[in-house]
């Protein structure tokens, strides 16, 4: 079969000799920023093997031990896991209800935070460096700080660890909320726009019906965060189910298999809401089926 | 050359290809023809392999390509280009990255992610730019082309590809009438030049007259029409998009020339 007949003009020429120029720059830095990667990555790994207390290859066939430990006393221990589950539960339960208020009230002013400081949406578009910088305050500082100090002042228990998860969550799904609005197709906002409609009016039927099926996966996954989230404000004195791993977990205790229990409930826990999260997505970017 | 056999899709209740059959006996350009819904796409996407065919046979040289999977079928994709009407280039990378891509079936993935191309293939992907006149645009990415420019780039990297069959799904329904008539003359010129049988679904009759050395007509995923271009008379137009006797060819036809006065005013009175 025919090929391209050779025309080779002067034009040709040169398109030919600057886009191999900017083929063999594009090349060059590649090869230079992958050089640079490897040299840091190496040279960072050796650094930190020489300021470590232990070592890396030394303490690598040691790092099963724990799990192997916490397997095998609870495989000894089998005949007890149903009732060691049952034990458990009320404490799961406290750590998601932890765990979904925290979600709730965040994703709520998540959900502000993000429509005021999207570009091309803003309510008023000089504060959207004002709001964005709340939102990395919110997610600069660790919730188990905030959580310490609100235990000591409010005392321990579930509210302190509820406040300091929803600070979080407010930042970190602001941030990803927005970056879905800045996405979002503007023309029915324009449309509405058109007839005379208000800046609420506006986001709440232009903005958020798109926006929808991708903001309720992204605040499902971070219930499941938070649910672990609460889990480990349990360790500070926040109650729930991360108390009871704490006393579980201690070395030489032989109490392994209640550790052991307390991490099938959290897996399982997980399981359940990954699978229902998949399904209400599902629901709600297909629409209902008739 | 190619012989499509009682080629049937359907998409459970519905079938939207019939046991169409079509002998194609040596390079020619077809258009196929009928309204939205009536299995034009279905028919090309199957003939690519990118939809499955429910039952039936296409054989191309003696080869069932119904049958191929894997590296096989992707070798036969590589044979038969495909040009979409919406373009489907990679918006975010450059004009002959673009073209270049229609060399992946020879390339692995490892070359693939850090862009190495060999430098002959680079040249001659500037070469077909050249051909169809958008070589100056060559290191701009996609995005920042017009429709028509982007549909020459499709075209492009379709000859990149080096194809025995160029199957076009409605290349010119999201372009201007000009830029309508740039791409269907480069489909027409790289049949004329190279010999390469070009299958384009077309959604004006004008077009297919003007371009096709043969129309193939479809009404529900049947082929109703199978002829010469000049066969191609009002009344079986009619037969074909099940249209009564209100419809008008010159009413939303595309073709400068179809704007004279004498058109308009009966439009006007109709």
């Amino acid at each position: 079969m025919a090929d391209v007949t050779a025309t080779g003009g002067a034009g040709v020429g040169d398109t030919r000799d600057s886009y191999m120029a900017m083929t063999r720059r594009k090349r060059a830095y590649g090869g230079i920023i992958l050089a640079l990667f490897v040299v840091l990555m190496v040279t960072g790994f050796q650094t930190v093997e020489a300021r470590s207390a232990g070592g890396f290859w030394e303490g690598l066939p040691r790092i099963f031990d724990f799990p192997a430990g916490v397997v095998r006393e609870a495989w000894d221990r089998i005949d007890r896991l149903p009732a060691n589950l049952l034990t458990y539960f009320p404490a799961l339960i406290e750590t998601i209800n932890i765990a979904a208020v925290s979600t709730l009230v965040g994703a709520f002013f998540g959900l502000i935070l993000s429509l005021l400081s999207t570009r091309g949406l803003a309510r008023w578009p000089r504060l959207i460096p004002l709001f964005r910088r709340i939102m990395d305050i919110l997610r600069a500082i660790p919730e188990i700080v905030i959580a310490l100090v609100l235990i000591f002042i409010l005392g321990g228990g579930p509210v302190p660890a509820m406040i300091a998860i929803a600070l979080h969550t407010a930042g970190a799904l602001g941030k990803l909320y927005s970056e879905v609005a800045e996405n979002a197709d503007l023309k029915p906002v324009e449309g509405l726009q058109s007839v005379g409609a208000n800046w609420s009016q506006r986001m709440w039927l232009g903005v958020i019906p798109q926006v929808a099926p991708n903001y309720l996966s992204y605040t499902l996954m971070r219930f499941e965060i938070n649910i672990r989230a609460s889990a480990i404000l349990g360790f500070v004195g926040a109650g729930g189910i991360g108390y009871e791993l704490r006393n579980a977990m201690t070395f030489g205790q032989g109490k392994f298999d209640l550790a052991a229990s307390i991490f099938v409930l959290l897996f399982l826990t997980i399981v359940f809401f990954d699978q229902v999260s998949s399904h209400y997505r599902n629901r709600l970017t297909q629409g209902q089926r008739t | 050359m190619l012989s499509i056999q009682s080629l049937t899709k359907t998409f459970g209740q519905n079938t939207a290809v019939d046991r169409a059959t079509i002998q194609v006996d040596g390079p020619c350009m077809i258009g196929i023809i009928g309204r939205s819904g009536a299995g034009k796409s279905t028919l090309l996407r199957m003939l690519n392999r990118l939809t499955d065919s429910s039952s039936g046979q296409v054989l191309f040289e003696g080869r069932d390509i119904t049958a191929l999977n894997g590296a096989a079928k992707r070798q036969w994709q590589s044979q038969c280009a495909m040009i979409f009407q919406q373009f489907n280039l990679v918006p975010r990378m450059d004009v002959v990255s673009n073209v270049l891509h229609g060399t992946l079936n020879r390339r692995s993935t490892l070359s693939t992610m850090f862009n190495l191309f060999p430098k002959a293939d680079i040249h001659r992907a500037i070469d077909i730019l050249d051909r169809l006149g958008i070589a100056e645009h060559a290191p701009k990415r996609a995005e920042a082309l017009s429709g028509g420019q982007q549909q020459r780039v499709a075209i492009a990297r379709a000859l990149m590809q080096d194809p025995a069959i160029i199957l076009a799904d409605e290349p010119i329904a999201s372009l201007d009438p000009m830029n309508a008539q740039i791409v269907m003359d480069a489909l027409r010129r790289i049949h004329d030049e190279d010999g390469r049988t070009v299958i384009a679904n077309l959604h004006t009759l004008d077009t297919a007259r003007r371009y096709c050395d043969r129309v193939i007509g479809m009404r529900d995923g049947r082929i109703v029409f199978d002829g010469l271009p000049d066969q191609l008379t009002t009344d079986v137009a009619r037969e074909i998009y099940g249209a009564g006797a209100d419809f008008s060819e010159a009413a939303t036809s595309t073709a400068i020339e179809a704007l004279d006065p004498s058109t308009d005013a009966a439009w006007a009175t109709a």
